[in-house]
């Protein structure tokens, strides 16, 4: 991590869908014996309160951007709460936002990437969505909100799974799989998740954007093609000895490409961003590490919306296969003229 | 043809520098004003330091948490905080309490009328409270970014989203809304009454003209404004949010519209904080990269007061006679300039 980027303030933002047990979280990490002070941004005073930490109650507004970008949503009351809070730096470590129930996670995330002083002072470490292992089901079926968090998410943390029994959970995880294969996912009985598991994650950071591979990868052993997650309907399509069911949600799919084929800068720029600017209001997150033609650095990028933010990151190392990897997660994404633009970018 | 003259260098500009009484305040700096002749630095939170103009420093604790927001009319400095008070400090440096949100919701926004009334919000509401008549108070439809009053009357603006609202206390249903799409921060009314300035979430000014809320649109910066200056008499409003101080012309009926604003001073950092003197056509100017430097607005002559190489200049102001100027940086690194 550069020098200037460790000096900013992390931001974990904290979403979840009613009673999933975003405030059992919260409270949590305020009273575990870590020796830091956390700034924590809650939409209702009441139920958390610990003697050291600030506590600022906030207003969820959000507001569009004047700058032709129909999806570029700031929360307004973030920017003032920055503000206010950099008077007062040296006071705390590390910010917690929670949002409401039914909050969108994007205006959050776009506050950290639009707005010249947050973030010069702040830097967005992770989404984090704890989600009901009993209700969820039903949530993503009902409500698009819970659908949104689950996709936003960095770390997923799958709360009362004492509630449920192991095929529900299996199923579960698997309708949480089918929108986000890429989010570290953590299974709890009243929120006892490790800290380390949650905050500091550097989800944000283009230096640790190092796997993009989903995270049932390591986390599960069965074996399937994974990268077909991406297709079919709402129903599995493998049912393996063990009970894994794989599915696919109708409209919050994720996408991801690959090639170990260098790829055209040239073409490849111009493309990624006409891409998030014709399709950014269906692509909530977006992740690459690239490997262009006749250049000895992996790129990375990782995007919101329609922001995106890229470098190149370091040489890359002998033997390592230079290979190009992207992630999509989004609403309806049009997969065949995402895959044929990728596929022009390749030089042949 | 222009006759080619070399741009001056910084050993070449005129400096008073060495005239500079140094202050350090040891704690950080986000506003200074002045109390009688004695300086008031604000600190990030909790206290207020007097230097008077021999230098000596004396501390007041005024809030018990973050100060997020002041005003001053030169015989007393109200201000907000994060502890839910709103508290006034006069120039023997006694603090009262003038308000507590029973929430203890942060006071984003103060404003001091020359009768001595004072305003302030928190959240969405505004609260008016006028000599001895009962706290008034309005809901806007979001979030109050910025109080001020209008020069004449008791008459309140109130910058959020979306737009201003103009509001008169005292007068039921008085409330009177001017949209414009956007997020609106500071505001300000011209001295002579007849406009109003939002600075906005976006990198640019809005304004409207009050006789027919005509719309002005001042934009072109590369960052935030977060400081406005009037002019000795209000002919000019000099603004932070560029590597020039960028004065927009109000002397005309029709302000600004249609005309350029003066860039002066340009450097190769972003104004900071802006403050004109109050009677002469002199303005000092705090930079990102720590100069402050003095310029005439008529043909921007600068002078050099203090050289770069700190943090942002946070703070800057001029007494009301006008022959001192105070300054420091985030840090609290400043300095007296007796004139």
């Amino acid at each position: 991590m550069s020098e200037a980027t460790s000096q900013k303030i992390p931001v974990t933002v904290l979403t979840g869908y009613l009673g999933a047990g975003k405030t059992t979280l919260l409270n949590r990490i305020l009273s575990e014996n870590h020796g830091k002070k956390y700034a924590v941004i809650v939409n209702e005073f009441g139920e958390i309160g610990i003697d050291n930490d600030l506590i600022i109650g906030a207003d969820e507004e959000v507001f569009e951007m004047n700058n032709g970008c129909i999806c570029c949503t700031v929360r307004g009351d973030l920017v003032r709460i920055m503000d206010g809070l950099m008077k007062r730096k040296g006071k705390f470590d590390a910010i917690i936002v929670e949002t409401t129930g039914l909050a969108d996670p994007a205006p959050v995330a776009q506050t950290f990437f639009v707005d010249e002083d947050v973030q010069k002072n702040a830097r967005l470490d992770a989404v984090v969505t704890v989600a009901d292992a009993k209700w969820l089901s039903d949530r993503l079926k009902d409500a698009p909100e819970a659908k949104n968090q689950i996709a936003f998410a960095d770390v997923i943390v799958l709360n009362k799974t004492d509630l449920v029994s192991k095929g529900e959970l299996a199923e579960v995880e698997a309708r949480i799989r089918g929108i986000n294969p890429y989010a570290k996912l953590h299974r709890t009985e009243r929120c006892s998740v490790a800290l380390a598991d949650v905050l500091d994650r550097g989800a944000f950071d283009l230096d640790r954007i190092l796997d993009i591979e989903p995270d049932f990868l390591e986390a599960d052993d069965h074996d399937h093609d994974h990268d077909h997650h991406h297709h079919g309907h709402d129903h599995h399509h493998h049912d393996h000895g063990h009970g894994l069911k794989h599915y696919h949600d109708e409209d919050m799919q994720s996408l991801s490409l690959k090639t170990d084929k260098p790829l055209d800068p040239n073409v490849f720029m111009p493309w990624l961003q006409n891409l998030v600017q014709v399709e950014g209001g269906k692509i909530l997150r977006s992740k690459g590490i690239l490997a262009f033609h006749d250049d000895d650095d992996r790129y990375v990028f990782q995007g919101v919306h329609m922001m995106l933010e890229g470098d190149h990151q370091r040489k890359w190392k002998e033997g390592e296969p230079r290979e190009s990897r992207l992630v999509f997660i989004g609403r309806e994404l049009p997969e065949e003229t995402i895959r044929k633009g990728f596929e022009s970018c390749i030089v042949s | 043809m222009k006759e080619f003259s070399p741009a001056p260098d910084s050993a070449s500009i005129v400096s008073v520098t060495d005239r500079v009484k140094p202050v350090t305040l040891g704690m950080g700096v986000t506003s200074v004003h002045f109390l009688r002749d004695r300086a008031a630095f604000v600190g990030g939170e909790e206290n207020v330091a007097f230097v008077d103009d021999k230098g000596k420093i004396s501390t007041v604790t005024v809030h018990s948490g973050g100060i997020l927001s002041t005003a001053c009319d030169g015989k007393r400095l109200v201000m907000g905080g994060d502890d839910g008070k709103v508290v006034s400090l006069d120039a023997k440096g006694e603090v009262t309490l003038l308000a507590t949100d029973p929430k203890r919701r942060w006071i984003d926004a103060v404003a001091l009328h020359a009768d001595g009334s004072y305003a302030w919000s928190a959240g969405k509401t505004a609260f008016v409270k006028s000599g001895k008549s009962e706290e008034k108070s309005l809901e806007v439809p979001s979030t109050v970014g910025g109080l001020a009053f209008a020069p004449k009357g008791l008459r309140l603006a109130i910058a959020h989203y979306n737009g201003a609202t103009l509001w008169f206390p005292n007068m039921a249903g008085s409330a009177e809304f001017l949209p414009w799409a956007g997020s609106h921060l500071g505001v300000t009314f011209s001295p002579d009454n007849k406009f109003l300035v939002t600075t906005m979430h976006e990198a640019a000014l809005h304004g409207w003209r009050l006789a027919d809320n005509r719309h002005m649109r001042m934009t072109g910066y590369p960052g935030r404004v977060r400081s406005m200056s009037w002019s000795a008499g209000g002919k000019g409003l000099a603004t932070s949010g560029a590597d020039t101080v960028i004065i927009w012309p109000f002397a005309s009926k029709d302000g600004p519209m249609g005309k350029e604003p003066a860039m002066l001073a340009p450097l190769q950092a972003r104004v900071s904080v802006v403050a004109c003197h109050p009677k002469n056509d002199i303005l000092a100017a705090g930079y990102s990269d720590g100069t402050v430097l003095m310029v005439r607005l008529e043909d921007g002559a600068e002078i050099l007061v203090r050289r770069n190489g700190t943090p942002p200049v946070a703070a800057i102001a001029w007494n009301a006679k006008g022959t001192l100027l105070a300054f420091a940086d985030e840090n609290g690194d400043g300095g007296l300039l007796e004139l």
